[in-house]
Protein backbone atom coordinates (compact mmCIF):
# COMPACT_ATOMS: atom_id res chain seq x y z
CA UNK A 1 0.00 0.00 0.00
CA UNK A 2 1.20 3.45 -0.74
CA UNK A 3 2.88 5.75 2.10
CA UNK A 4 -0.07 8.34 1.03
CA UNK A 5 -3.06 6.11 0.86
CA UNK A 6 -1.62 4.83 4.66
CA UNK A 7 -1.79 8.67 5.39
CA UNK A 8 -5.34 9.35 4.24
CA UNK A 9 -6.99 6.07 5.72
CA UNK A 10 -5.35 6.63 9.53
CA UNK A 11 -5.76 9.90 9.54
CA UNK A 12 -2.23 11.09 9.72
CA UNK A 13 -0.82 14.82 9.24
CA UNK A 14 2.53 15.05 6.71
CA UNK A 15 5.15 16.62 8.57
CA UNK A 16 7.38 16.48 5.87
CA UNK A 17 7.01 15.51 2.56
CA UNK A 18 9.28 12.00 1.84
CA UNK A 19 8.55 10.05 -1.07
CA UNK A 20 5.21 9.83 -2.35
CA UNK A 21 5.02 6.49 -3.88
CA UNK A 22 7.00 4.51 -1.03
CA UNK A 23 5.21 1.27 -0.31
CA UNK A 24 3.89 -0.05 3.45
CA UNK A 25 3.74 -3.34 3.98
CA UNK A 26 4.63 -3.51 7.70
CA UNK A 27 4.54 -1.68 11.18
CA UNK A 28 7.47 -1.84 13.44
CA UNK A 29 7.24 -0.23 17.19
CA UNK A 30 9.87 0.68 18.93
CA UNK A 31 11.45 3.59 20.85
CA UNK A 32 15.06 1.47 20.93
CA UNK A 33 16.82 2.79 18.15
CA UNK A 34 19.38 -0.45 17.98
CA UNK A 35 16.26 -2.25 17.65
CA UNK A 36 14.90 -0.47 14.91
CA UNK A 37 18.66 -0.51 13.36
CA UNK A 38 18.67 -4.18 13.66
CA UNK A 39 14.94 -5.14 12.78
CA UNK A 40 12.53 -2.62 10.98
CA UNK A 41 12.41 -3.68 6.98
CA UNK A 42 12.41 -1.12 4.30
CA UNK A 43 8.77 -1.00 3.56
CA UNK A 44 7.65 -0.67 7.58
CA UNK A 45 6.44 2.41 8.93
CA UNK A 46 8.31 3.39 12.23
CA UNK A 47 5.81 4.20 15.26
CA UNK A 48 7.79 5.58 17.69
CA UNK A 49 7.49 8.26 20.84
CA UNK A 50 10.95 9.64 20.10
CA UNK A 51 11.59 12.79 18.37
CA UNK A 52 14.70 14.00 18.09
CA UNK A 53 17.35 14.25 15.69
CA UNK A 54 18.84 11.02 15.62
CA UNK A 55 15.02 9.51 14.33
CA UNK A 56 15.57 11.11 11.06
CA UNK A 57 19.83 9.39 11.20
CA UNK A 58 18.23 5.63 11.65
CA UNK A 59 15.38 6.42 9.47
CA UNK A 60 17.57 7.07 6.81
CA UNK A 61 19.64 4.48 7.65
CA UNK A 62 17.68 1.13 8.12
CA UNK A 63 15.44 2.85 4.74
CA UNK A 64 12.01 2.51 6.47
CA UNK A 65 8.97 4.01 4.62
CA UNK A 66 8.28 6.72 6.86
CA UNK A 67 8.05 7.60 11.28
CA UNK A 68 4.94 8.45 12.78
CA UNK A 69 5.57 10.29 15.85
CA UNK A 70 2.48 9.38 18.57
CA UNK A 71 0.19 11.23 20.33
CA UNK A 72 0.32 14.64 18.74
CA UNK A 73 4.15 15.13 19.84
CA UNK A 74 5.55 16.79 17.25
CA UNK A 75 9.26 17.12 16.57
CA UNK A 76 11.18 20.26 16.38
CA UNK A 77 11.63 22.41 13.49
CA UNK A 78 15.32 21.45 13.67
CA UNK A 79 14.37 17.64 13.45
CA UNK A 80 12.02 18.16 10.59
CA UNK A 81 14.51 20.64 8.62
CA UNK A 82 16.49 17.47 8.80
CA UNK A 83 13.99 14.99 7.49
CA UNK A 84 12.97 17.35 4.70
CA UNK A 85 17.31 17.83 3.46
CA UNK A 86 17.33 14.03 4.00
CA UNK A 87 13.70 13.07 2.38
CA UNK A 88 12.48 11.00 5.75
CA UNK A 89 8.69 11.01 5.35
CA UNK A 90 7.29 12.01 9.38
CA UNK A 91 4.02 11.81 10.06
CA UNK A 92 2.07 13.05 12.90
CA UNK A 93 -0.73 11.36 14.70
CA UNK A 94 -3.02 11.88 17.26
CA UNK A 95 -3.58 8.54 18.77
CA UNK A 96 -1.31 7.14 21.16
CA UNK A 97 0.97 3.78 19.66
CA UNK A 98 -1.16 1.33 20.38
CA UNK A 99 -4.15 2.73 18.46
CA UNK A 100 -2.25 3.55 15.48
CA UNK A 101 -0.38 0.36 15.28
CA UNK A 102 -3.72 -1.44 15.68
CA UNK A 103 -5.43 0.49 12.93
CA UNK A 104 -1.91 0.14 10.89
CA UNK A 105 -2.38 -3.84 11.84
CA UNK A 106 -5.93 -3.76 10.35
CA UNK A 107 -4.95 -1.36 7.26
CA UNK A 108 -2.55 -3.87 6.18
CA UNK A 109 -4.11 -7.39 6.90
CA UNK A 110 -7.80 -6.78 5.64
CA UNK A 111 -6.66 -4.67 2.39
CA UNK A 112 -5.33 -6.60 -0.55
CA UNK A 113 -1.75 -6.71 -0.52
CA UNK B 1 41.91 -10.84 6.56
CA UNK B 2 44.94 -9.17 5.12
CA UNK B 3 43.62 -6.11 2.69
CA UNK B 4 43.94 -6.41 -0.93
CA UNK B 5 44.23 -3.59 -3.36
CA UNK B 6 44.91 0.32 -3.24
CA UNK B 7 43.12 3.01 -0.90
CA UNK B 8 40.12 4.31 -2.94
CA UNK B 9 39.47 6.94 -0.40
CA UNK B 10 40.53 7.62 3.26
CA UNK B 11 38.62 10.22 5.47
CA UNK B 12 38.96 11.38 9.12
CA UNK B 13 35.84 12.03 10.82
CA UNK B 14 36.12 13.43 14.52
CA UNK B 15 33.34 13.12 17.23
CA UNK B 16 33.18 14.86 20.27
CA UNK B 17 31.94 13.66 23.50
CA UNK B 18 28.11 14.24 24.59
CA UNK B 19 27.71 15.81 21.05
CA UNK B 20 24.69 13.30 20.85
CA UNK B 21 22.52 15.96 18.61
CA UNK B 22 25.68 15.85 16.04
CA UNK B 23 25.55 11.80 16.34
CA UNK B 24 24.64 10.38 12.88
CA UNK B 25 26.65 13.46 11.14
CA UNK B 26 29.31 11.13 10.15
CA UNK B 27 27.23 7.76 9.23
CA UNK B 28 25.60 9.83 7.05
CA UNK B 29 28.43 11.37 5.37
CA UNK B 30 29.69 7.76 4.83
CA UNK B 31 27.04 7.22 3.28
CA UNK B 32 26.92 10.23 1.39
CA UNK B 33 30.96 9.00 0.41
CA UNK B 34 30.19 5.23 -0.54
CA UNK B 35 27.09 5.66 -3.15
CA UNK B 36 29.35 8.51 -4.43
CA UNK B 37 31.92 5.74 -4.84
CA UNK B 38 29.57 3.70 -6.32
CA UNK B 39 30.25 0.92 -3.42
CA UNK B 40 26.94 -1.46 -3.64
CA UNK B 41 23.78 -0.65 -1.98
CA UNK B 42 24.15 -3.24 0.43
CA UNK B 43 27.42 -2.62 1.80
CA UNK B 44 26.33 1.04 1.56
CA UNK B 45 23.57 0.11 4.16
CA UNK B 46 26.11 -2.15 6.88
CA UNK B 47 28.59 0.30 6.45
CA UNK B 48 26.01 2.62 7.73
CA UNK B 49 24.33 0.98 10.36
CA UNK B 50 27.99 0.38 11.76
CA UNK B 51 29.70 3.16 11.93
CA UNK B 52 26.18 5.03 13.24
CA UNK B 53 26.21 2.33 16.16
CA UNK B 54 30.41 3.35 16.95
CA UNK B 55 29.02 6.83 16.12
CA UNK B 56 26.93 6.95 18.69
CA UNK B 57 29.57 4.81 21.54
CA UNK B 58 31.88 7.24 21.08
CA UNK B 59 29.34 10.54 21.58
CA UNK B 60 27.60 8.54 24.67
CA UNK B 61 30.47 6.71 26.50
CA UNK B 62 34.17 8.41 25.71
CA UNK B 63 36.03 11.12 26.36
CA UNK B 64 35.57 11.91 22.21
CA UNK B 65 37.69 10.14 19.41
CA UNK B 66 37.54 9.49 15.96
CA UNK B 67 36.55 7.60 13.06
CA UNK B 68 38.47 7.19 9.94
CA UNK B 69 36.79 5.40 7.03
CA UNK B 70 39.21 3.57 4.42
CA UNK B 71 37.67 2.09 0.72
CA UNK B 72 39.16 -0.43 -0.89
CA UNK B 73 38.24 -2.22 -4.22
CA UNK B 74 37.34 -5.39 -2.10
CA UNK B 75 35.94 -3.83 1.36
CA UNK B 76 35.23 -0.69 3.19
CA UNK B 77 36.86 -0.46 6.68
CA UNK B 78 35.71 2.01 10.01
CA UNK B 79 38.12 2.18 12.29
CA UNK B 80 36.79 3.85 15.61
CA UNK B 81 39.23 5.31 18.13
CA UNK B 82 38.31 6.97 21.19
CA UNK B 83 40.28 8.49 24.66
CA UNK B 84 39.11 6.11 27.43
CA UNK B 85 37.26 4.79 29.38
CA UNK B 86 37.88 1.97 27.92
CA UNK B 87 36.08 -1.37 28.09
CA UNK B 88 36.88 -3.60 31.53
CA UNK B 89 35.28 -6.88 29.95
CA UNK B 90 34.92 -6.96 26.09
CA UNK B 91 32.72 -10.23 25.99
CA UNK B 92 30.22 -8.80 28.16
CA UNK B 93 29.96 -5.21 25.48
CA UNK B 94 29.11 -8.03 23.06
CA UNK B 95 25.94 -9.86 24.80
CA UNK B 96 22.83 -8.68 23.45
CA UNK B 97 21.10 -6.15 26.50
CA UNK B 98 24.00 -5.19 28.48
CA UNK B 99 24.76 -1.78 28.11
CA UNK B 100 25.95 0.96 30.62
CA UNK B 101 23.80 3.94 29.23
CA UNK B 102 22.97 6.66 31.49
CA UNK B 103 18.90 7.47 32.25
CA UNK B 104 19.14 10.18 30.15
CA UNK B 105 20.17 8.19 26.87
CA UNK B 106 18.17 5.47 27.51
CA UNK B 107 15.45 8.22 27.39
CA UNK B 108 16.01 9.11 24.34
CA UNK B 109 15.86 5.22 22.91
CA UNK B 110 19.96 4.54 23.40
CA UNK B 111 21.48 2.18 25.19
CA UNK B 112 19.43 -1.39 24.49
CA UNK B 113 22.39 -2.96 24.29
CA UNK B 114 22.38 -3.95 20.97
CA UNK B 115 25.07 -1.34 19.66
CA UNK B 116 28.37 -3.70 19.59
CA UNK B 117 26.23 -6.97 18.35
CA UNK B 118 24.82 -5.08 15.44
CA UNK B 119 28.59 -3.94 14.70
CA UNK B 120 29.05 -7.65 14.76
CA UNK B 121 26.06 -8.53 12.87
CA UNK B 122 26.46 -6.18 9.94
CA UNK B 123 30.34 -6.62 9.81
CA UNK B 124 32.80 -9.18 7.91
CA UNK B 125 35.05 -8.78 10.68
CA UNK B 126 34.58 -6.61 14.02
CA UNK B 127 38.07 -6.85 16.12
CA UNK B 128 37.85 -4.63 19.53
CA UNK B 129 41.00 -3.83 21.47
CA UNK B 130 40.44 -1.73 24.84
CA UNK B 131 42.90 -0.46 27.79
CA UNK B 132 41.21 0.44 30.47
CA UNK B 133 41.76 4.39 31.30
CA UNK B 134 43.37 4.57 28.21
CA UNK B 135 40.61 3.74 25.49
CA UNK B 136 39.15 1.49 22.70
CA UNK B 137 40.13 0.90 19.09
CA UNK B 138 37.51 -0.80 16.95
CA UNK B 139 38.12 -1.95 13.39
CA UNK B 140 34.99 -3.17 11.18
CA UNK B 141 35.73 -4.84 7.89
CA UNK B 142 32.96 -4.89 5.75
CA UNK B 143 33.52 -7.06 2.83
CA UNK B 144 32.22 -5.53 -1.08
CA UNK B 145 31.29 -9.03 -2.62
CA UNK B 146 28.19 -9.33 -4.37
CA UNK B 147 27.19 -12.55 -2.42
CA UNK B 148 27.61 -10.84 0.60
CA UNK B 149 25.69 -12.49 3.63
CA UNK B 150 23.19 -10.38 4.81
Amino acid sequence: MRLTEVQTALGLAALTPGAADRQVSWGFCSDLLSDVLAHARPQDLWITHQRHLNVVAVAKLRGVAGVVCVRGQRPSPEVLAKAREEGVALLLAAEDAFEVAGKLYQLLTSAPR
Amino acid sequence: MPAEGYILLRRVFPVPADAIDQAGQVSTEVRRLLRGLGVEPEVVRRAGIVCFEGEMNIALYTKGGRIVLVVRPDRVELLFSDRGPGIADIDLVKQPGYSTAPDWARELGFGAGMGIPNMEENSDALVIRSRVGEGTVIRATILRRSDAAD
